[in-house]
């Protein structure tokens, strides 16, 4: 039954907040070392299904998950109320719609995530954050004020040290929420080709409202609308030939 | 065209009224603020000397100085400062981390804004209860350092809320992406972040504290005392003492009060002079919390 290409699998995910049924029935496999995308107009749910994955629903009140998104290979249930959040948090990263590093150096930024696990040893940590800022393909721009504090860096360069962040605990699924709406289009391109880049290495779910963006860096597109999926497929058949009507006014810009 | 001129002549006279109004206003302000400090300084400048800050009050006003009652406000706030800061702050962490909203907090909140507006007295009859009487402290330094750490502490956890109020979800969220537990959150971010925010409100809380007259009266402060506390260093072992917390004190305000009521003119002097002394302290204070949060907000950026 579990096929070994499966990083994660959605089974009937149904997500509540508060009265408000924002995800219904959602069925869903994600691919190992492919990027997924979640694509659908504002409000559809993409965002907070993507929250689901990392639990991040947790810090607020009044949320409620029903249904399971496994985790393979342990083949454990994320949204599972005996699952502890900081369990998954600490497997699952994720990248947020704006660049928020911490008001913190570079390198702490960087470091922060081993520091929770309780890393203290300088040369780990020095080896772990010179990785990870060259997988954000930062290192050559800041490998020479590592120390300077991360609100000097442009918005693009702090949108890859939170990918940089991000990616310092070796993460086994790496979440995208939005990347580069807050930046300009020369940044978002190098945000790009560096999701295309990091596939090699992790499985990627991104959301995004830019269709160009999910064609141009997707395996698989999910199109959502009013918390259901409405279609799911590879990239390509989402954009040239989709099965739902929906699916083809949305990616034609007739609604969204 | 000449209506319209006109027009806007009219409108801009009412502008430049409002103008001249809220200039008056600004400066009344500062004018009572300075003729004031004038005239405390006229009185009581010439007072001002080395020998002030270092006499025992006295029942020669030339011979008069401030000695046991600048001891006495210093031990005091020291007190005041090492009772409310951490409670204060644990509060104010805990209703804005790691209490839910529900009618309990929003009681706890309705009562902690209402207690800053408590008539300082009020706190005394209290700590006289409390402290005095029920816990057997006395009239003592640690009596009245607490009841002063009891009346700056709502403004302690209302200024490390707000402080905390302004660090945005984001940061927090980036920070319980990575795994963070809540401590670890509070212990590395939100705390960090709002130290400047939260140091600033303390020393305004220090400098309504020194002030303070009533409520130190009212759990017995004395009038007139001519020693000082205990040393808290000692030649002997364990060198370090913790006696002086219960001595009997003084504070700058009791003692300038104690001046002011005589009859001499000359211990009017001496009063003047101590004001001129509780009131740089309050500056210096204030200096210190603005020079505080400009250094913090320099650091700082979202």
């Amino acid at each position: 039954m579990v096929n070994s290409t499966l990083k994660s699998e959605v089974r009937n995910l149904n997500f509540h907040y508060g009265d408000l049924h924002a995800l219904k029935n959602i069925n869903l496999p994600i691919e190992r070392r492919k990027v997924t995308a979640l694509i659908g107009p504002s409000g559809c749910g993409k965002t907070t299904f993507l929250r689901c994955f990392n639990r991040m629903h947790d810090l607020y009140p009044h949320n409620r998950y029903g249904g399971e998104i496994i985790l393979y290979p342990d083949g454990i249930n994320i949204v599972s109320p005996e699952i502890d959040p900081i369990e998954i948090r600490m497997q699952i990263s994720m990248v947020f719609q704006k660049p928020n590093p911490f008001p913190k150096s570079i390198y702490e930024n960087v470091a922060y995530g081993l520091r929770v696990r309780g890393i203290k040893k300088k040369q780990i940590l020095d080896e772990k954050v010179e990785k990870s800022l060259r997988g954000a393909a930062l290192w050559e721009e800041v490998k020479d004020r590592l120390y300077d504090p991360a609100f000097e860096l442009s918005g693009g360069q702090q949108q890859r040290l939170c990918i940089a962040r991000a990616l310092a605990t070796d993460p086994r699924i790496l979440l995208f929420d939005e990347p580069t709406s807050a930046l300009d289009p020369t940044a978002t391109s190098r945000i790009e080709a560096l999701i295309v880049e990091l596939k090699k290495e992790v499985t990627i779910i991104i959301v995004t409202h830019n269709m160009q963006q999910a064609a141009r860096v997707s395996d698989y597109t999910a199109f959502m609308y009013l918390g259901e999926l409405i279609e799911f497929d590879n990239t390509d058949k989402i954009f040239t030939t989709p099965a739902n009507r929906l699916t083809e006014e949305y990616i034609t810009g007739r609604f969204g | 065209m000449k209506d319209l001129k006109k027009l806007i002549r009219y409108n801009k006279l009412w502008n430049y009224l409002f103008m001249i109004i809220g200039l008056l206003a600004t400066m009344l302000g500062l004018i009572l603020l300075c003729a004031l400090m004038v005239d405390l300084a006229v009185d009581g400048a010439p007072r001002l000397s080395y020998k002030f800050l270092t006499s025992f009050p006295s029942r020669f006003p030339e011979e008069a100085g401030i000695l046991s009652a600048w001891v006495g406000s210093f031990l005091l706030l020291l007190v005041t400062a090492l009772a409310a800061i951490p409670l204060g702050i644990a509060a104010g962490i805990y209703l804005e981390e790691y209490g839910k909203k529900n009618w309990l907090t929003d009681i706890i909140e309705i009562n902690i804004v209402n207690l800053a507006g408590v008539p300082s007295i009020v706190y005394g009859l209290l700590a006289l209860g409390l402290f005095v009487y029920f816990l057997k402290f006395g009239e003592s330094i640690l009596t009245g350092g607490l009841t002063l750490a009891l009346l700056i502490l709502p403004m302690v956890i209302m200024a490390t809320r707000e402080a905390i109020r302004a660090i945005p979800n984001l940061i927090r969220e980036a920070s319980y992406a990575l795994g963070a537990t809540k401590w670890q959150t509070v212990q590395w971010h939100i705390i960090p972040y709002s130290t400047g925010g939260i140091l600033t409100g303390i020393i305004i809380g220090l400098s309504r504290a020194i002030g303070e007259t009533a409520p130190i009266i009212t759990v017995g402060a004395l009038t007139f005392i001519a020693f000082l506390p205990t040393s808290p260093i000692s030649m002997d072992f364990p060198f370090v003492s913790f006696k002086w917390l219960m001595d009997p004190f003084t504070i700058m305000p009791i003692q300038m009060f104690n001046w002011v009521s005589r009859p001499q003119k000359e211990f009017q002097l001496n009063a003047a002079a101590a004001g001129i002394i509780l009131m740089v302290m309050t500056l210096l204070m204030n200096g210190l919390a603005i020079y505080i949060r400009y250094r913090f907000r320099k650091k700082i950026k979202w």
